[in-house]
């Protein structure tokens, strides 16, 4: 499915949580949507998902509008990092629920999840651990099967053997199940390489939209003498640079061969790095 | 096969790469099934897309071929595509670095060819 976002603003008061943001998910992919704290990802979530209301612009999945739209909210599977489900239910009534919901609800695998992170069905969702309770969010997110699965920080409270039991049980059903699954993390060096494609938040903004693979493609790292990384910078976009004892290090928008070719050492830059230093507040570059 | 990327490297690269250097090496030989998509990106957790990239440069290049409902498998020509390939790329890869550096510590070409030769005896070549 289709997610067109066109000039799309909320503004509580005088701040501009998503301020015209306009881009496109053709779907079926793996996506990291990344940004700070505050940039716009949960409030983006909540209008893609239906629960909220856009102050101004439009967002539409498959050419229709999701706000309390009933065909659009079965496709779409927000999973938020807290308060998912009642505390007063068992998690049996909590798989009725979604199974009710959804329509492609898989009910054999929704069992199997709960098997493979200890949960018991007869279990109150009150007396669940966090890290159990991310768990169930999980494990009701991947069983719903819905075309568009959305994942805010799921995985609060999981430890690191279990998340990367999720990574695996997501890649090998999304593969079976193709469909359009975002993930909004702040644990991205874990998750980046499973995106196919990310886009960068900041104070409502989208400061960057690129398929993951070309972004490690013109994205550089070069170190080297500072009169050659000066020479070589001097027509790129410069993301990060520091100096030190008459060396360089920088992080640029260039081709790798290019930098090779200038007797600059090169690498690449991880995706972490990338949206720790286009989200900053100021920077002289 | 490594047991983990370099995220600092086009992830596709690396895949073809590693399948390239087991059918070098001999672990991979014509005929024989390579990993599948899916194999690749759940070993590595990485994008499905990204690893079928890889692997599907790999079928144009005439090195691996599709087989329907099957899976991907080596082709006979594989190993000399490879190695034409390699030998294509040794200049860029290996050669030019070399120079870089041996300019770097003020070598002289003479002095490298030394080096080498003394690599020969050292190993018997």
């Amino acid at each position: 499915m289709e997610i067109k976002v066109n000039q799309l603003s909320k503004t509580y008061g005088d701040n501009h949580a998503l301020d015209q943001v306009s881009f496109t998910l053709e779907g079926n992919k793996i996506y990291g949507l990344l940004g700070r704290n505050g940039a716009g990802k949960t409030t983006f979530m909540d209008i893609l998902s239906g629960q909220m209301l856009a102050s101004s612009g439009d967002i539409t999945i498959d050419g229709e509008n999701p706000f309390e739209n009933q065909r659009l909210t079965e496709s779409i599977c927000l999973i938020k990092e807290a308060n998912n489900f009642s505390p007063e239910l068992k998690i049996k009534q909590v798989l009725k629920i979604f199974a009710y919901f959804y329509p492609n609800w898989d009910q054999e695998m929704a069992e199997e999840l709960l098997e493979t992170f200890n949960l018991k069905q007869s279990a109150k969702v009150k007396t669940l651990s966090k890290g159990m309770e991310s768990a169930l969010g999980i494990t009701t997110g991947l069983a719903s099967r819905a075309p568009i699965t959305v994942f805010d920080e799921p995985y609060i409270g999981m430890d690191a053997p279990s998340r990367k039991m999720f990574y695996d049980i997501l890649l090998d059903d999304y593969q079976e199940n193709p469909r359009t699954i975002i993930f909004s993390t702040h644990l991205i060096d874990e998750v980046s390489l499973m995106f196919e494609e990310v886009i960068i938040l900041k104070k409502g903004a989208v400061v960057l939209q690129e398929s993951s693979e070309e972004l490690r493609a013109k994205t550089v790292a070069v170190s080297g003498p500072k009169d050659k990384v000066d020479a070589y910078l001097v027509d790129k976009d410069i993301i990060q640079r520091t100096d030190l004892a008459g060396s360089s290090m920088a992080y640029a928008f260039g081709s790798r061969k290019e930098a090779e070719e200038a007797g600059l050492e090169v690498e690449g830059v991880p995706v972490q790095e990338l949206m720790i230093h286009l989200t900053e507040k100021k920077k002289g570059a | 096969m490594k047991k983990e990327l370099d995220e600092n490297k086009p992830i596709f690269l690396q895949i073809k790469e590693q399948i390239e250097d087991s059918i070098i090496d001999g672990s991979l030989n014509g005929g024989e099934r390579a990993p599948s998509t899916n194999e690749f990106a759940k070993f590595y957790q990485i994008n499905p897309a990204t690893a079928g990239k890889g692997i599907n440069e790999l079928v144009l290049e005439g090195i691996l071929i599709k087989k329907r409902g099957v899976g991907m498998f080596v082709t006979e020509e594989a190993k000399s595509i490879v190695i034409e390939k390699r030998k294509q790329t040794f200049y860029e890869n290996y050669l030019l670095p070399m120079k870089r550096e041996a300019e770097k510590l003020e070598m002289d070409r003479q002095e490298l060819i030394n080096m080498l030769n003394r690599e020969d005896e050292a190993h018997g070549n």
